[in-house]
């Protein structure tokens, strides 16, 4: 493993653990949204609890989203279409008779693995311009195939059934808040660690040379594609929560505006950084929400402001900590 | 089923396929000579069909407002790559993928401020709008304008590109685009232009859409996304994939639309029919894409890079 990282990598990223600024700054965000429940119950306003629920599904997507486009260097531009059919799918098996909520995961991680796979194995036949096309593509094809559905709404989608079941805690707003929060958690936890092990090695290392990586005896393909399947697992998850936050499934969550922002997420809190996905979830957010309070015609500031982003910001939010880079954050050349 | 019927519906397929050409022909040069993928393609076509209703309304000449959607395009989009894109040629293709994102979302909002939410309508020419004889059947005269116009285009860009000058540049450009700029050509001005040619292409899908569809905000992207499936059957770089590539999405969406529900009917059960018939016609054009990408991924027709 070390003869792969000296033959892959540019030096390796320091082995003096995570910086003091990077820990304070994550643990300061940590414990601003464990807050939020509590801020919402002691004044009484629901609202806030039900935006921030919604900014960490999309924080969770993110994350997902990270491990194929930061680590990989896979740019898709189709995951909201592993959203949706997160989403799509609770409301499947519940007509199917499966009001179970653990049941239902398992179902979805199986159904949206077997996708990932076939989409993911077609789509890393290209690379570059033809990856962002194919992988558009498959998620229009789901996004008219829901449209077209019309036992489920057609394009007006419907509402979810009943809530996921989970004993006493079914359809409660704050342990759903705290279920994300832990989840959202455990996602950041298992992809930190899994950059560092060997499978991350390779994965990076492909993302920046894969003939080299070929040279040294590795074939790329099967970490790329176990990557892209685990990114669409996270993302499947999180539209799992999404719908039953807010009780309702419909084709927008798969249009290719919200992989487009789960992208503009990803980079605005620096592509290839563990937690920078969930700052620019949390920022993207926050920002629209501003933006919608200020004027009905909102995208006319918001898409310049992604341009000056794509422009200026180049490490994202969270790369702009001086030493965060020790958090695994990838270079762009 | 008729003959007369599916002959018609092919017409249609091809004359969709005719505009899904003008859209990936300036894309996939783009593509294929600045490496710069260009999700904002679709906000030209829209533009080019507001430019053509404005026109339109103003001077009640048809022409004029083709003409408006056509080299409007071009002027705009010469002033677009010299002032913004241009610093984006060098970028990685995510940095590319961000910022015409971010553009899509402006141009969308931009002509919601601007024209309103309602949707615009323009009329079919009196000129036009009778059927032409064809085959012995009746056919629209302007589809029927379309498809020539389209085969026109698709002539003229051959010459342009296998007979010109300009075109040879253009090659030289697409192979290697250091060694034409060593050689003393200006390649930033090439790109521009190739860039505005595209643009004015699609202003000119735009401006022929006009009359067939309702033209409002957000109309660009259902086609953006067709055009990126054209170049990615076709062969990305290549125009004559995005001809054949055009033709094939263009004839097989519409015969899945017109034929298939009704075969189904024939083949199956009515409920099972009315189930899997939309299903299927709406989704056929991406599995479609998605086979021959499992079999051939760099596409039918690539670019011979010799």
């Amino acid at each position: 493993m070390n003869a792969l990282r000296d033959a892959l990598l540019p030096a390796p990223p320091a082995a003096r653990g995570i910086p003091r600024i990077a820990v304070a700054a994550g643990g300061m965000l940590a414990a601003l949204l464990m807050a939020v429940p509590v801020y919402a119950w002691a004044t009484g306003d629901a609202y806030v609890l039900t935006m921030f629920s919604r900014i960490l599904v999309f924080a969770l997507a993110a994350v997902g989203l990270n491990i194929a486009l930061g680590y990989g260097g896979m740019v898709s531009m189709g995951h909201a279409m592993y959203i949706g059919l997160g989403a799509y799918l609770v409301v499947l098996l519940q007509e199917a008779g499966i009001v179970s909520g653990w049941l239902q995961i398992a179902a979805i991680l199986l159904v949206v693995a077997v996708v990932a796979a076939l989409a993911g194995w077609v789509a890393l036949r290209t690379q570059g311009i033809a990856f962002i096309m194919i992988t558009l593509a498959f998620a229009q094809l789901f996004f008219f195939l829901f449209v077209s559905l019309k036992a489920y709404g057609g394009d007006e989608g419907m509402t979810l059934p009943q809530p996921s079941g989970f004993g006493p805690l079914t359809g409660d707003r704050t342990a759903l808040y705290y279920a994300l929060l832990a989840c959202l958690g455990a996602t950041v936890y298992g992809v930190s660690r899994m950059v560092r092990s060997r499978f991350g090695l390779v994965l990076r290392a492909s993302r920046l040379n894969m003939r080299r990586v070929n040279a040294v005896g590795t074939a790329p393909l099967p970490y790329r594609l176990t990557a892209y399947v685990l990114s669409a697992l996270v993302c499947a998850l999180a539209g799992f929560f999404l719908v039953n936050l807010t009780g309702f499934v419909s084709p927008a969550y798969l249009a290719w505006t919200v992989s487009g922002e789960l992208i503009v997420m990803v980079v605005l809190g620096g592509v290839g950084t563990v937690v920078g996905p969930v700052v620019g979830a949390v920022g993207l957010l926050l920002l629209e929400e501003l933006l919608k309070g200020w004027t009905e015609y909102w995208m006319m500031v918001l898409g310049p402001l992604i341009v000056l982003m794509v422009l200026v910001l180049r490490r994202g939010l969270w790369g702009l900590l001086p030493a965060a880079r020790g958090d695994g954050a990838e270079a762009r050349e | 089923m008729s003959p007369e019927l599916v002959l018609t519906q092919l017409l249609n397929g091809v004359q969709f396929g005719v505009l899904l050409f003008l859209m990936a022909a300036g894309l996939t040069l783009v593509f294929g000579i600045m490496n710069f993928i260009n999700l904002a393609h679709g906000s030209l076509y829209m533009m080019g069909a507001y430019f053509a209703a404005l026109a339109y309304g103003k001077t009640d000449s048809f022409l004029l407002a083709i003409a408006a959607g056509t080299l409007g395009l071009f002027a705009l989009a010469v002033a677009l790559d010299r002032l913004a894109l241009s610093a984006l040629h060098r970028r990685d293709h995510l940095d590319q993928v961000l910022a015409t994102f971010g553009l899509v979302l402006f141009a969308n909002e931009a002509v919601r401020l601007f024209w309103g939410s309602t949707p615009l309508f323009m009329d079919v020419p009196a000129w036009l709008s009778g059927p032409v004889q064809l085959l012995g059947f009746n056919y629209p005269a302007y589809r029927g304008a379309i498809i020539a116009v389209g085969l026109l285009v698709a002539l003229g860009l051959h010459l342009l590109i296998d007979r010109t000058r300009v075109g040879m540049l253009i090659r030289a450009g697409a192979s290697n685009r250091d060694m034409v700029s060593a050689l003393g050509v200006n390649i930033g001005w090439l790109t521009t232009f190739i860039f505005a040619l595209g643009a004015a292409l699609a202003g000119l899908a735009g401006a022929m859409v006009g009359p067939m569809m309702s033209i409002q905000s957000g109309m660009g992207e259902p086609v953006l996304i067709l055009t990126l499936v054209v170049i990615v059957i076709g062969g990305i770089g290549s125009i004559r994939g995005a001809l054949l590539g055009a033709l094939i999405v263009g004839i097989a969406d519409t015969l899945g639309r017109g034929v298939l529900p009704v075969l189904l009917y024939r083949l199956f059960d009515p409920a099972v029919a009315a189930a899997a018939g939309p299903a299927l016609a709406s989704v056929g054009v991406y599995l479609l894409m998605a086979a021959v990408l499992a079999l051939r991924p760099q596409g039918l027709f690539p670019v011979r890079h010799t």
